[in-house]
């Protein structure tokens, strides 16, 4: 059970309250008719599976229902930051 | 029977108050205070249970958590049985009904202890993988009689009584365990004012202090412990929770606490109270005060009744007042241990000897030991033990220095109780629990915590310093380094005195050597629990196994519901040293939640019955049940499904609300539908996005069917959404969908095209919703309303606000019947007025109500599908021959445009939704069933798609049904084979899934 | 009946409640409370109370909007808190943060129409008002022991230095939700959803049990 900081409310809440949406930044295409079947499987299915820093999509869902990023270690389970729609993260590997 | 092991006095039971209890059907007395251990000792009861893989009889070996042979089965009655329940952890109450477990047909007489006599050898690790394994069929046989001779206690067979519940809790510092350490932790935090949580396993607090004579500031341990209990219970800020076991020690600080409420108090909670509660803890910082436990020795038949852990028998004789026996000899490789034998001594019976495996013990214990004329044989081990069903002697030899050797003959003597004392093994569990492996600890024998990411501090024995003054100092400093953690000054506590023993070095020592080796000598047990000998672990090493995780899944050692508290670090000291390494190389096991076996009961909460789900009711749900309908699950929605009138069968209902609906007029609940208001200048644009179809010219007072589809082109949710004013909009979604829809919304508002100026909120909840549907529908509605409804004014695919029974409404004429249909909306708290006005006004014309079945038989009759039946996120519009609903053209290219141009998605031997004609029209397929091209072909026979929706159709006197067909779209006319699992073949032929009215006039009129 | 349909209305606003004969039944309705207060008892450690058919009204706009944030203080009577988590009060009107963009305003059932028009009238830019009066309740839940019933459904901590008088939270409750605002030292209010109402007064009931449960009609 996560005790994760949502940006929004300012204020730790219990992970009952979130949803993960899978690894964040997967950008859509901004024009997905141009793309190659590559391309687009790329950005339909290929995701990272680290051990370490991922940096992951939750949503605030039983709360202020906004969406987030959180950088967190897949093996410790340690969040190491939040940030918010179309911020970038501080802590990379 | 007389207590005869109880002393007159001493002890913290209270002998006014006698307590009778029942242990495999004979009655015994005990005490208030007592544990079921402590009184089935203090009666003599020296067996309590039978051995799992041998079947040898065993006796209680310690007086706690660690406990891995008294494991009870508790309850007077069928509905209250507990099993896996400690003996040392119980506390006795009058009338308890308790039972042990292992032993068939009784421990007193075992017939598989016969197995275990001539299965020694028989029976080595891997014995059941080895011997069990062929033929594969006849596992299930083995397994029976497996589990029977196993005896791993039962669950009831009937509901259990009692209410067990959930609290969440938060606090600054959460302290585990209330020994001495965990109270100084306690008394600085709470001094500091920090919130905190202190829970104990145990009825009282104080841990080591309630087991023996010590003194803290002068005066008794359990005086000390009264009164910082005191300070902390008058604490506002401060949680005190005895007989409460933190089980688990999860991520972030999160622990999980098992607090027993009743159990201490009857078989079943009295005057309904929770029985046992289940604390969902978040804490800032972490004090784990856990202790240790004291590791026995591993020697020859060191399982016979009567062999106990030292410190166990110094807790019997000073927290109960009850001597186990009356001959000791005390086993030890450390002076601590002279503690059992002078508590021995000075209880009035005799001690045998002090056996110690050091060559030259020396200190102030020793010295005491000798002053009462106890002999002490340095140097020496117990290598052997006689006796079936109790200990009637010893056998004491020389052992070499290092404890590898017996270098002497070996001397008898005679004894009915074995003590022995390797060490102690630092509580650790919860420290594991969170991934954090524990490190070795040369100077403290023992592991002890290792690095860990969380907010956890720890101390006293659990560090592997065993003293009292180590415990309190380590505590007081847990206590205010949590507060500094936390930015709070220091609290003003003064460290209590203890009396400081010296103690000389303790031997590191887990295996007693025998004349003969290992593999041949008597069996000589780590973990009692299971049956994991040294000799069994030593063959594991041989076979093969290097990594300890491996030798522990082999010998199944510590696999027990005790976890292997007692013997794990026996057993790895074993295998270290038959595998020629060091203890620190060979690592250790970890462990996982629960400490202790934990009921379903506390787990489950008041998530049950009633309340294991939310059951959501529509506004119109009192009328539903008032007038009989039967209820389908969907979601957590109850919907009617049909309504029986007296007499019904289902079909009957359904056959005439299909036709009462298509002759005159139905009516259905649709309230469950979702719905979300839209609002904003770009929210048309959106919806062009979101839905495979376009929005961009839908004027107001319109509505609109749209697929939304996933990037990959699947469609995973459909409905209608109504233009309500240039820049506002309604959406419906799917009963089941409602919530997923709009959070794919917001999903795609929030992180992808956030420039976009539109709001979304739902208002499922805030409209009732009544669809009447059928050719009388019109005449219905114009009698309660005065606006124009008329066909000119009111069009199919219209809305309009008015007045529907004096209350304002938005109407759809939208239908999901095909027939002349109007959905009425209505602010809920209005929506069963409404609902009962239409059916004043609606019995002329004979208002049918109708539930989910038949709305499925209509809609099947033409041909519209329902999102998650028949379709399953594997399938796109054009599969379902629904390409008038996509709009290639729009310019943005929309969410599952993409998607549906991969090769896969254009295949022409996709499976396609067709309809499905039933050559005898008599028999109704099956849903789900896969039809076949030739069903004479060769099993397995290629399968081309399965039938998704199915049923009898009263207004075509026939079956009906819509499936997906391989290439269906192209083979109109053919036939299609539907092998069932009875034998029958199923003939049908391939068709429009348009079986009524196909030019859709009905919904016109 | 009064759709705003002028020229410049873009949205669709309906006084959606009928004349004063025609009496609303709540999401609560379904419990009989009244008859269930007078039955009693009348003193227990937890107090519940629905404050049945207020005007529910959700706003959604955009709080550094200054010319907006002026048009609901005017609306209103009292300015939007932007504050994450809390909430202001003005006579019947009470103002809950729900999200950075989203606030829930309870009123007098009655008054819901004329604050939606009245917005739709003043407000401009991008906005959304809809009123959700159906869809939801307003129950309290008060007494010594009401702390303990919402620790036993929600994961929030309702410590008097983590969640003072005036905060608001949603949060999960039971296998629910509830927009919980702590109206008074032990008093708290939730806004619970119409479906879900039935479940939760079980719950609640259930919960409650230990204390002592007064029905307040």
């Amino acid at each position: 059970m996560f005790l994760i900081y949502c940006p929004h409310c300012g204020e730790h809440r219990e992970e009952e309250e979130f949803h993960n949406h899978g690894q964040a930044h997967i950008a859509r295409p901004l024009d997905p008719d141009s793309c190659t079947d590559e391309e687009w499987g790329n950005y339909m299915f290929f995701r990272k599976n680290p051990k370490g820093l991922h940096h992951e999509l939750w949503v605030h869902a039983a709360g202020c229902r906004k969406f987030f990023n959180v950088t967190r270690h897949t093996a410790t389970y340690e969040i190491k930051e939040v940030y918010k729609i179309g911020e970038q993260p501080k802590v990379v590997e | 029977m007389s207590q005869k092991n109880r002393l007159q006095s001493g002890g913290r039971i209270d002998r006014s108050k006698p307590l009778t209890f029942t242990y495999n059907g004979k009655q015994f007395e005990g005490f208030a205070g007592d544990t079921l251990a402590s009184a089935l000792l203090a009666n003599g009861v020296d067996i309590i249970g039978r051995s799992f893989k041998y079947s040898r009889p065993r006796g209680i070996v310690a007086a706690g958590a660690e406990e891995p042979n008294a494991i009870m089965q508790l309850g007077a009655t069928e509905a209250t049985q507990v099993p896996n329940v400690r003996a040392t952890q119980q506390e006795l109450f009058s009338g308890l009904v308790s039972g042990s477990t292992n032993g068939w047909p009784n421990v007193e007489m075992d017939l598989m202890g016969l197995v275990g006599k001539i299965g020694g050898k028989m029976m080595p690790p891997g014995f059941y993988y080895k011997t069990f394994m062929y033929p594969q069929s006849m596992w299930e046989t083995y397994e029976k009689v497996i589990r029977q001779a196993a005896g791993l206690g039962r669950s009831p067979k009937e509901y259990d009584p009692d209410i067990y519940d959930k609290m969440n809790q938060h606090c600054d510092v959460m302290v585990v365990g209330a020994g001495p350490a965990g109270l100084m932790a306690a008394l600085a935090a709470a001094r500091g004012g920090a919130r905190v949580i202190i829970a104990d396993e145990q009825n009282e607090f104080g841990g080591s202090l309630l087991s023996s004579k010590e003194t803290v500031d002068g005066k008794a341990g359990s005086a000390w412990v009264a009164s910082v209990t005191k300070e902390l219970e008058a604490n506002e800020n401060v949680l005190v929770l005895p007989r409460s076991t933190v089980n688990g020690y999860h991520d972030h600080n999160f622990l999980t606490i098992h607090q027993r409420m009743t159990e201490h108090l009857a078989d079943r909670a009295p005057n309904g109270q929770v029985r046992a509660r289940y604390h969902r803890v978040r804490a800032k910082w972490v004090v784990l005060a856990t202790g240790a436990h004291e590791r026995p020795l591993v020697f020859a038949n060191n399982d016979v009744p009567g062999v106990m852990v030292a410190n166990a028998v110094s807790t019997y004789i000073n927290r109960y007042g009850v001597v186990p026996g009356n001959e000791l000899v005390l086993m030890t490789t450390n002076d601590n241990a002279y503690h059992t034998a002078l508590d021995w001594h000075d209880a009035g019976r005799k001690v045998q000897a002090i056996v110690d495996t050091r060559k030259n013990p020396t200190g102030p214990l020793v010295d005491a030991a000798r002053e009462r004329g106890i002999t002490v044989m340095a140097g020496s081990a117990v290598i052997d033990v006689q006796g079936s069903k109790r200990v009637s002697g010893v056998s004491v030899a020389s052992i070499s220095e290092d404890g590898s050797k017996v270098t002497s003959s070996a001397k008898k003597l005679s004894a009915d109780t074995v003590a022995s004392s390797g060490g102690w093994s630092p509580v650790v569990h919860l420290s594991c629990h969170t991934g954090s492996r524990p490190v070795w600890d040369d100077s403290a024998i023992g592991f002890v915590p290792g690095k860990t990411v969380q907010q956890q501090l720890t101390a006293g024995a659990i560090n592997g310093h065993y003293t009292t003054a180590d415990a309190l100092s380590e505590g007081l400093q847990a206590g205010q380094d949590a507060l500094e953690k936390l930015g709070l000054a220091k609290a003003e506590v003064a460290l209590p005195e203890s009396a400081q023993v010296s103690e000389s070095k303790a031997m590191a020592l887990y295996h007693i050597p025998h004349t003969k080796p290992t593999s041949q000598a008597p069996k000589q047990f780590v973990d009692y629990q299971n049956d994991v000998t040294a000799a069994g672990i030593e063959l594991a090493c041989r076979e093969g196994f290097e990594s300890i995780e491996h030798v522990k899944r082999y010998t199944a050692m510590g696999f027990g519901t005790d976890q292997g508290k007692l013997g794990n670090i026996n057993g790895m000291a074993i295998a270290a040293s038959a595998l020629k390494q060091t203890i620190p190389d060979t690592g250790t096991t970890i462990f996982r939640p629960n400490y202790t076996p934990i009921t379903f009961g506390a787990i489950v909460g008041r998530d049950c019955k009633e309340l294991f789900d939310p059951e959501r009711y529509s506004a119109m749900h009192k009328w539903h049940l008032e007038h009989g309908a039967k209820f389908e699950d969907v979601g957590q929605w109850k919907r009617p499904w049909y309504f029986p009138k007296a007499g019904e069968s289902m079909q009957e209902a359904l056959n005439r609300e299909c036709l009462a609906t298509r002759e005159s007029v139905g009516i259905l609940d649709a309230s469950t539908l979702g719905k979300i208001d839209i609002q904003g200048k770009d929210a048309r644009e959106f919806l062009g996005r979101v839905y495979s179809n376009a929005w961009a010219k839908l004027p107001v007072g319109k509505c609109r069917y749209g697929l939304m589809l996933k990037e990959d082109g699947m469609v995973f949710d459909d409905g209608v959404t109504s233009c309500l004013g240039e820049n506002h909009f309604l959406m419906t979604t799917t009963t089941g969908g409602a919530a997923g829809v709009l959070t794919w919304l917001e999903l795609y508002h929030q992180t992808e095209w956030p420039e976009l100026e539109v709001y979304f909120t739902s208002v499922t909840d805030h409209w009732a919703t009544m669809t009447i549907s059928g050719p009388n529908s019109r005449k219905l509605l114009e009698e309660l309303t005065d606006a124009d409804v008329s066909k000119e004014s009111f069009g199919f695919m219209d809305w309009k606000p008015m007045t529907v029974a004096g209350v304002p409404a938005r109407v759809f004429r939208i239908s999901f019947t095909g027939e002349l249909s109007f959905e009425i909306n209505v602010q809920a708290n209005y929506g069963l007025h409404v609902w009962e006005k239409l059916f004043e006004h609606g019995a002329k014309y004979d208002l049918t109500p109708y539930g989910t079945e038949t709305m499925h038989i209509l809609r099947a009759e033409k041909g519209f599908i329902i999102a998650g039946q028949d379709t399953d996120g594997s399938v796109h519009p054009y599969d379902l021959g629904m390409g008038w609903a996509v709009s290639m053209n729009k310019p943005f290219s929309f969410i599952g445009k993409r998607g549906m141009k991969r090769e896969d998605c254009v295949r022409a031997d996709r499976k396609q939704l067709v309809g499905l004609k039933t050559v005898d029209p008599n028999i109704v397929l099956p849903e789900g069933a896969q039809g076949v091209f030739d069903p004479t072909a060769p099993i397995p026979m290629p399968m081309v798609g399965h039938v998704t929706s199915s049923y009898w159709s009263a207004n075509l006197g026939r079956s009906i049904a819509m499936g997906f067909v391989k290439g269906g779209l192209e083979k109109m006319g053919e036939k299609v084979y539907y092998p069932l699992v009875d034998g029958r073949v199923v003939e049908a032929e391939i068709c429009s899934p348009i079986f009524l009215d196909p030019k859709g006039e009905r919904q016109n009129v | 009946m009064s759709d705003v349909k002028n020229e410049t209305a873009t949205v669709s606003v309906m006084n959606q409640l009928p004349d004063a004969s025609i009496v609303g039944q709540s999401p609560l309705f379904h419990a009989d409370l009244a008859t269930v207060a007078k039955k009693g008892p009348n003193t227990g450690g937890v107090s519940f109370k629905e404050e049945a058919l207020l005007g529910h009204i959700t706003l959604r706009m955009n709080a550094d909007n200054a010319e907006q944030m002026s048009v609901v203080e005017k609306v209103l009577g009292v300015a939007l808190p932007t504050q994450p988590l809390t909430s202001v009060s003005q006579g019947d009107v009470v103002v809950r943060w729900i999200s950075p963009d989203e606030w829930l305003i309870t009123v007098p059932g009655l008054q819901a129409f004329d604050i939606e028009t009245a917005f739709q009238q003043n407000m401009s830019g991008h906005y959304q008002v809809v009123n959700v009066s159906g869809g939801q309740t307003l129950v309290t839940l008060s007494g010594k022991h009401a702390k303990d019933v919402i620790k036993k459904s929600s994961p929030i901590d309702l410590h008097p230095s983590e969640f003072p008088v005036g905060k608001v939270v949603t949060s999960v409750f039971a296998k629910s939700s509830a927009v919980i605002r702590r109206s008074g030292e032990e008093t708290f209010e939730l806004v619970i959803r119409r479906s879900f109402s039935d479940y939760l007064w079980l719950w609640i009931q259930d919960a409650s049990r230990e204390y002592g449960l007064v029905v307040e009609a």
